[in-house]
């Protein structure tokens, strides 16, 4: 394959950059199949299944892009480790980037600028993230200590720094995935947010049952044979209940929330659970797709990011995109009707429905948003038509990846058309995306 | 699953012991790897007709060491005997008597290769029998080789010259490492044109398309490597599951992994875009996907059977049909599909698998008649007992016996078989339309 010469950098003309094609591995729940699998592991396999899929073999893409939100210190490199251990060039450079659950769908922001540039031709952008192999930490007291220790030269000073050791200085720190800032998780989070919009139990069921449908449905016709490569002998996300019912998620006990006024209404079931899973998406110019005989699904139109005050009690920890959401139409002049598709990430069913309610309040749109009225309606017939985190699972960096694939392929079978995704992060982000069929 | 005992017959005492008490010694085979001479020693080519000067002209042309008699003393690398102009059965003696001293002389791994017409066009009944003997000479010839040593004939149909492109790239394939497996065999060749690739090129298949199924592990996997390995681009095909070793496949040849069940009905229709998009032609479809499902037949349900018809030829004759009315299927296309000695002899246990490799061997022969003078061909390769994670599973008695019943006295490798779907996927061997090519080392099953 040849990479073509790019229109160089510091020309003042953007040309686009399309999605070739995406690899995802099955996502597994945690503790499952990839227990033992980290994610360096996991990033190879998505980026090995992604080079069989397009014959990239020895190919010196023009940058590697991905990252992972739960990464132990050894990984610094993470990306470019995989890379060296993967099928592609050696001489292909790469970075890690990590913005909390937005870190996949950032990647292929980057990577798309980068190639409406011209500063290179083609790109892979992705993520990985596994809630089984996560780091643990020493506590903060044996890591003093221990620092110390290494210093230390005489006898005298090792047995000063070792003396100040107490048994509680041995207990790790398990991971979490709380905020640093509140100390609440991200589910208590929601449950204020969800709390607030009145988000109903059954609406958050029926959001959670038509993920499933959907994703099972996408599955029955064959959606996913050029979107996922096995892995581990999974060879279906493992957190698909194809026969889930609404009866059936009904039952199930509410899991956050329970300390509030309200009545609590999120649920296993209605909640993304902790998963394990890499995704990977090509990305490049028309030119470079063109001379390698690759596909071109989609154009990677434009993005936007936002992030709110979660901290002081003003907005969501999860609303962020809908802040971006209105940016990001007004600068292309377009509204939610001038769209075929939406992936709203399914990080809990009331994340959603709280975004939802926000775009189609006219008060919260006014005061909080600055805009005349409410955003507008969302088609529920095209949201998350091919399932999404709540019945794939949710590795938090690689769903940008899954989604970015997903939506390039619908947008190309449909042969017209686009699509919005809106993904939430950690610490108050969002980025919210649009690309269109070509 | 690794032949112990072939192994330890080839070290010092152990392989005495055998000798001395008569059991099976199996040789370690001579198998291609590029670089080697064609093969190990000089050339002895017998026969009085007009094929004898002109395949040892060849021989010359390819910088062999020709022998036109047997010198004292003199190991050789392998026998050329033409009979192509034999016309009573008295005939056969002098050659073949001459031929007689010349195997003693022949290297570990050495060739017999027998140069013939068919029976079946000879107009009186002395020449058919005369042209029938060699057949049974030859077959008699390999099952009395040892040292990893084969005999095999080429059969001129219709008339073909003894150097027509097609005899001669069979001699090459057969003379070859390449043919390690291929025991007690005839391949009739037809004239043709002039190959673009000469007989020997370094990479014969550079510049062509080839598509596997079933090429996630053992033979399909091979064949990949192999065509690779020829200078072909590979497409290798999978059932979804398979995802994942064949992925590896794929980054192992430089490929792309290509996840379809082939039983699908848009399965042929998924290849050929694939094909069309990054290769614009296809020129090499090789249908080695298939499935086993034993029982004895009075034990046999539905599901079993129906699944191995549908696998084996149901999907094999619909991806033809879309191929052969698809512009992206080459005028000088390739078909090669896998067929099995249980679809030639039957086996206990095997009554749905037999049926559906014996309807491999019909479909060919049939596809092969439309496609007569077109350019295009089609055959079948039959393995044997080959060394796979299928006969790996084998009850261990069972397996050992098998390994031993061939001339050759052991099981052959997956390569054996992708070698001779390399070379039929091949220029020179577009004189072979319609054969079914055995890869058994002249098992007795079926032969």
């Amino acid at each position: 394959m040849s990479n073509q010469p790019g229109a160089g950098a510091g020309t003042t003309t953007v040309r686009n950059a399309v999605v070739i094609g995406g690899n995802r591995i099955p996502f597994a729940r945690s503790g499952g199949a990839y227990a033992h699998s980290s994610n360096k592991d996991m990033l190879i396999a998505a980026l090995d299944g992604l080079v069989a899929r397009f014959g990239l073999q020895g190919e010196r893409v023009g940058e590697v892009a991905a990252g992972a939100v739960l990464k132990h210190s050894r990984d610094f490199n993470l990306t470019r480790e995989a890379v060296l251990g993967s099928a592609l060039s050696a001489h292909t450079p790469a970075y890690d980037l990590q913005q909390a659950c937005a870190t996949g769908l950032e990647t292929v922001v980057g990577l798309a600028n980068k190639i409406k540039l011209g500063q290179i031709d083609s790109g892979i952008a992705g993520g990985v993230d596994s809630a089984s192999d996560a780091p643990i930490v020493v506590s903060e007291g044996l890591r003093r200590v221990l620092l110390d220790l290494s210093r230390a030269r005489t006898p005298k000073q090792k047995l000063a720094a070792v003396s100040r050791l107490r048994p509680r200085d041995l207990a790790p720190n398990a991971p979490t995935t709380g905020e640093p800032r509140t100390g609440l998780s991200m589910g208590e989070h929601q449950a204020l947010t969800t709390a607030a919009w009145g988000i109903t139990r059954e609406a958050q069921d029926e959001l959670a049952y038509s993920s499933h449908a959907n994703l099972a449905a996408a599955y029955e016709r064959g959606f996913f044979e050029d979107l996922m490569t096995p892995y581990r002998g999974l060879t279906r996300d493992a957190n698909l209940r194809a026969d889930t019912s609404l009866e059936k998620l009904a039952k199930l006990k509410p899991v956050f929330g329970a300390g509030l006024d309200t009545p609590a209404t999120m649920t296993a079931g209605n909640s993304t659970p902790l998963t394990d899973g890499a995704a990977v998406v090509l990305l490049g110019s028309e030119d470079y797709a063109r001379a390698n005989n690759l596909p071109m699904l989609a154009n990677v139109v434009d993005a936007e990011a936002a992030a709110v005050d979660f901290v002081n009690g003003q907005e969501g920890l999860l609303m962020a995109p809908v802040y971006a959401m209105p940016r990001l139409l007004q600068r292309n002049g377009l509204h939610f009707d001038d769209f075929d598709f939406f992936e709203i990430h399914e990080a809990f069913a009331s994340t959603v429905l709280s975004s939802i309610a926000a775009w189609e309040s006219e008060e919260f749109c006014r005061t909080r948003l600055g805009l005349d009225g409410a955003l507008g309606k969302i088609n529920r017939s095209k949201l998350n038509v091919n399932g999404s985190s709540l019945a794939a699972g949710h590795p938090f960096a690689a769903t940008g990846g899954r989604i970015v694939a997903s939506l390039a392929k619908a947008l190309a079978e449909k042969g017209s058309g686009r699509g919005l995704i809106s993904v939430c992060a950690a610490g108050g982000q969002g980025v919210v995306a649009i690309l269109e069929a070509r | 699953m690794a032949d112990t005992y072939l192994g330890l017959v080839n070290t010092p005492l152990p392989g005495k012991l055998a000798r001395t008490l008569g059991l099976p010694r199996p040789a370690v085979l001579r198998r291609y790897t590029p670089g080697d001479p064609l093969v190990p020693g000089p050339v002895l080519v017998l026969g009085s007709g007009p094929g004898a000067d002109t395949l040892a002209e060849a021989l010359l042309g390819w910088d062999q060491d020709v022998r036109r008699h047997l010198r004292p003393e003199e190991k050789l690398g392998a026998v050329v005997v033409a009979l192509d102009a034999v016309s009573r059965p008295e005939d056969l003696g002098a050659p073949l008597l001459e031929l007689g001293p010349a195997v003693r002389a022949l290297l570990p791994g050495g060739r017999v290769v027998s140069l013939g017409r068919p029976a079946e066009e000879a107009a009186d009944p002395a020449t058919a029998a005369a042209r029938q003997g060699v057949d049974g000479a030859v077959r008699s010839v390999a099952k009395e080789l040892r040292a990893g040593a084969t005999a095999n004939g080429i059969v001129l149909l219709d008339g073909a010259a003894a150097d027509s492109p097609g005899a001669l790239g069979a001699l090459r394939f057969l003379l070859s490492g390449r043919s390690a497996y291929v025991d007690g065999q005839f391949l009739r060749v037809s004239a043709m044109p002039e190959p673009e690739e000469p007989a020997g090129a370094g990479a014969p298949l550079a510049g062509r398309t080839a598509v596997v199924t079933g090429a996630a592990r053992g033979i399909g996997a091979k064949i990949a490597e192999v065509l690779h390995r020829d200078g072909a681009k590979v497409v290798v095909v999978d059932v979804p599951a398979a995802g994942e070793q064949l992925a590896a496949v794929a980054n192992r040849v430089g490929g792309t992994a290509l996840q379809v069940d082939i039983t699908a009905s848009d399965a042929a229709a998924r290849i050929l875009d694939h094909v069309k998009e990054r290769h614009g032609t296809l020129d090499i479809f090789v249908h080695n996907a298939g499935i086993t499902r034993d029982k004895l037949l009075a034990n046999m349900d539905p599901a079993r059977w129906n699944a191995v018809i549908a696998v084996n030829i149901s999907s094999q004759l619909r991806i033809n049909d879309e191929l052969l009315a698809s512009p992206v299927f080459s005028p000088e296309g390739r078909i090669i599909s896998l067929a099995s000695t249980s679809g030639i002899a039957g086996n206990r246990g095997q009554s749905n698998y037999a049926a559906s490799k014996a309807g491999v061997i019909g479909m060919v022969r049939a596809t092969a008649a439309a496609f007569a003078g077109s350019g295009r061909t089609i055959n079948a390769v039959a393995p044997g007992f080959i060394e796979t994670d299928m006969t790996a599973k084998m009850p261990m008695l069972t397996r050992e016996a098998a390994r031993r019943l061939s001339s050759l006295q052991q099981g052959g490798q997956p390569v054996d078989v992708a070698e001779t779907i390399a070379f039929l996927a091949s220029g020179p061997a577009g004189g072979i339309n319609g054969q079914v090519i055995r890869v058994c080392g002249q098992n007795l099953v079926g032969a």
